[in-house]
């Protein structure tokens, strides 16, 4: 009887080896935990915009999710890598070799995003990053375990640019966070801005996080362009428009365009300073339902809207559980396949694929900062003028310098 | 000091890998290097140098510029970076070891901020995002030091381990020599009393700017061995801050002590990373930590201990 059994139990095992399915599920759940590491600036400049608040969306995923995959234990860890480069890739490091860690996201600064990135591709770990813009990315530092999912340069200064460029600003003047971020948001703004008739006046570079701005604002007042382009972020961008104000360059015919700028900027300049400026997002909370809900349950635990890079990292996070499950394992090849196969179709991403290059394209929106008159609540800050279609907003694939697009 | 000691303290670094991170044993291992070149200028020769870091993340620049750009094996990029440390003490230490005291300090410091300012604008030094992947390459040209073992499940470099910790052997070595040498003698002599040194007709200057030499050199050797480790070398290593935790390491050790440095960067190093989740309150209890010390044991961890066991260490 028990001879029977076990040539049964055998038969059964090489059918379904055979079958193909067993396949995949031998693999299975590495370590027997799925880990998701978010690293990204918990204490710097762009904290409130990213920081804790990628965090709870991450965390928001795993619970929606169910906690479990695959019927193993979905954890989530996290760290601060200060904007610095090397703590970055150290954590990473610490993370990959020791920590067992599946998948880093978040990854605000493109410093950072670089260097961790490059170490996800050699030592085979998915990086989903929500929070850099730097091109770079998908282009020549692009590996096959890296997806840039919210926004890039290329988007934002396309979409910018050429709003801005068509409503007349011809002449500008670039004020640049000096490292890879905002060199690329400029270099790829100016392509736009030339195109359309506009011309370079001249730029200044800046070190991140920079507290006075009084001797750049000084240099952008004196070229005489029309439009002072913002080439940096977070709290350097909020800083920067405070500073122009009280200089009074918006009254002497200069307008300030912030080419990246999340919902925390424009709350934390409020709607009296922000009013009228044009920007390009990934992401609004009041979208429609599906956004507010999801808003709203980010808000109760966070205390605030979620910004792109936070609602990035929920949708990031729960796309590659949903991948996982798909593939019946958390090797990151076949997830990775898995992830370039599917639609990316949730509250956050519209029309949403990941390209060879690692690229999640989706839709993006132009977007326009509420007169106080307007506004219907302490949130209530943007309006959509716009909504631009993948096609439009992103760089071609056939532009992409990725190794991993086939040409 | 017995031999007994130091057989069981390289019996400890050979078996370190497969006990700890190996990465963070390597980093530690630099970070000693680097204070204990630092201390054989302040502890043996009574110079406070400010501007290190110039030393140590120069050469670690240099080394990954070699190694990555020119192709060159990882050992030459090491000497390469070391040479240049050497080279940019002599230019340093010239100019400064020509004033005393906090002004020899502000000197050392005003240069460094020179080469943090070299280093942030030079084209090859990838400014603010520091110098990327930088390749581990093949030692000789033979020894890949990237590949890995599995041990206990993870993956250790174990070639590179072994690579960095001959490295900070040797340095260790060339400065526990250096002290113990007649010319080691007459450094603590200009440490205690320099115009007497000089009255015993002592050349100070130039013994002040041979050991400046040594020491830079060596710390930049530190330097090269990190941007190995860490296949980066960014702004972080060129910046006072670094300048300013090469002291801390050195004071919390024990300053004067052959043995101080090495705890103290072990101590440092360990706050640093174990309390990394805590977020920005590190530096005040690190801060903490250096005052408390300052006050209960002012001679540093080892300083302490040896007066107590009445052995100079």
């Amino acid at each position: 009887m028990k001879n029977l059994f076990s040539k049964v139990a055998l038969s059964v095992a090489v059918v379904a080896m055979t079958s193909g399915m067993a396949g995949a599920a031998a693999k299975g759940i590495s370590d027997n935990v799925v880990k998701i590491g978010v690293l990204t600036d918990m204490s710097g400049v762009y904290s409130t915009l990213g920081g804790k608040g990628t965090q709870v969306g991450v965390e928001m995923a795993v619970k929606d999710f169910g906690g479990t995959v695959l019927g193993k234990p979905i954890q989530v860890i996290g760290a601060d890598h200060q904007n610095k480069a090397d703590i970055a890739s150290a954590k990473a490091r610490e993370w990959f070799d020791n920590e067992k860690v599946d998948m880093i996201t978040g990854l605000l600064n493109s410093g950072c995003a670089l260097a961790v990135q490059k170490l996800g591709g050699e030592k085979k770990r998915i990086t989903m990053n929500t929070g850099a813009a730097s091109t770079e990315l998908t282009n020549k530092a692009c590996t096959p375990y890296s997806i840039h999912y919210v926004y890039d340069t290329y988007a934002l200064g396309k979409v910018t640019g050429q709003a801005v460029v068509q409503n007349g600003g011809k002449s500008w003047f670039f004020l640049t966070a000096d490292y890879a971020f905002g060199h690329s948001l400029e270099e790829n703004t100016t392509k736009f801005v030339k195109a359309g008739g506009g011309k370079i006046l001249g730029s200044v570079r800046h070190p991140l996080s920079t507290a006075d701005f009084s001797s750049y604002l000084l240099q952008a007042q004196s070229s005489g362009a029309q439009i002072i382009g913002l080439a940096n972020a977070g709290g350097d961008t909020t800083n920067a428009i405070k500073q122009a104000r009280e200089f009074g360059i918006d009254k002497k015919g200069q307008t300030l365009v912030g080419l990246l700028i999340f919902d925390t900027d424009i709350k934390s300049l409020g709607l009296k300073v922000a009013q009228g400026m044009q920007f390009t997002s990934g992401f609004y909370w009041d979208r429609d339902k599906a956004t507010r809900d999801f808003a709203k349950r980010f808000f109760a635990i966070h205390k605030a809207m979620p910004t792109m890079d936070q609602a990035g990292a929920y949708s990031a996070t729960m796309n590659y559980l949903k991948a996982i499950k798909a593939a019946g394992t958390d090797d990151p090849d076949e997830v990775m396949a898995k992830l370039k196969s599917m639609d990316i179709s949730d509250f956050f991403a519209v029309n949403g694929k990941i390209r060879a290059d690692g690229r999640m394209v989706h839709d993006m929106y132009l977007m326009e900062v509420k007169k106080p008159a307007d506004s219907k609540g302490e949130w209530d800050l943007l309006k959509i003028v716009k909504t631009v279609s993948p096609a439009e907003a992103f760089m071609p694939l056939s532009e992409s310098t990725c190794s991993q697009v086939k040409k | 000091m017995s031999k007994i000691l130091w057989i069981a303290l390289i019996a400890l670094g050979l078996v370190a890998p497969f006990i700890v991170y190996p990465v963070f044993m390597m980093k530690l291992l630099c970070f000693a290097l680097f204070a204990s070149a630092f201390n054989l200028l302040l502890g043996y020769t009574g110079l406070l140098s400010f501007g290190h870091a110039a030393f140590f993340g120069g050469a670690s620049y240099i080394t990954g510029y070699l190694v990555k750009t020119s192709g060159l094996t990882p050992e030459l990029g090491v000497l390469g970076g070391t040479l240049f440390a050497a080279l940019l003490g002599y230019l340093v230490g010239s100019l400064a070891i020509r004033r005393q005291g906090i002004y020899f300090a502000m000197v050392t410091l005003a240069l460094a901020q020179i080469v943090y300012f070299i280093a942030l604008k030079a084209p090859f030094t990838g400014g603010e995002d520091g110098l990327q992947g930088i390749p581990r390459g093949n030692l000789f040209g033979i020894i890949d030091l990237g590949q890995t073992y599995s041990i206990g499940g993870n993956p250790v470099a174990l070639n590179l381990y072994y690579f960095i910790f001959v490295l900070f052997c040797l340095g260790f070595w060339v400065i526990y020599r250096t002290i113990n040498s007649p010319f080691g003698q007459v450094l603590k002599a200009i440490r205690e009393n320099e115009p007497r040194a000089v009255s015993l007709g002592y050349k100070v200057e130039r013994f002040k700017l041979m050991a400046f030499v040594i020491s830079a050199a060596l710390a930049g050797m530190a330097g090269s061995m990190k941007s190995l480790v860490f296949q980066l070398a960014s702004l972080t290593d060129v910046s006072w801050h670094t300048s300013g935790e090469v002291v801390l390491m050195t004071l919390l050790g024990g300053v004067g002590t052959v043995l101080g440095p090495l705890v103290g960067a072990f101590t440092v190093v360990t706050l640093q990373s174990e309390l990394s989740s805590v977020g920005s309150w590190i530096t005040v209890i690190i801060g903490v930590t250096f005052v408390v010390c300052v006050l209960l044991f002012r001679r540093g961890f080892v300083g302490e201990l040896g007066r107590l066991l009445k052995k100079s260490l």
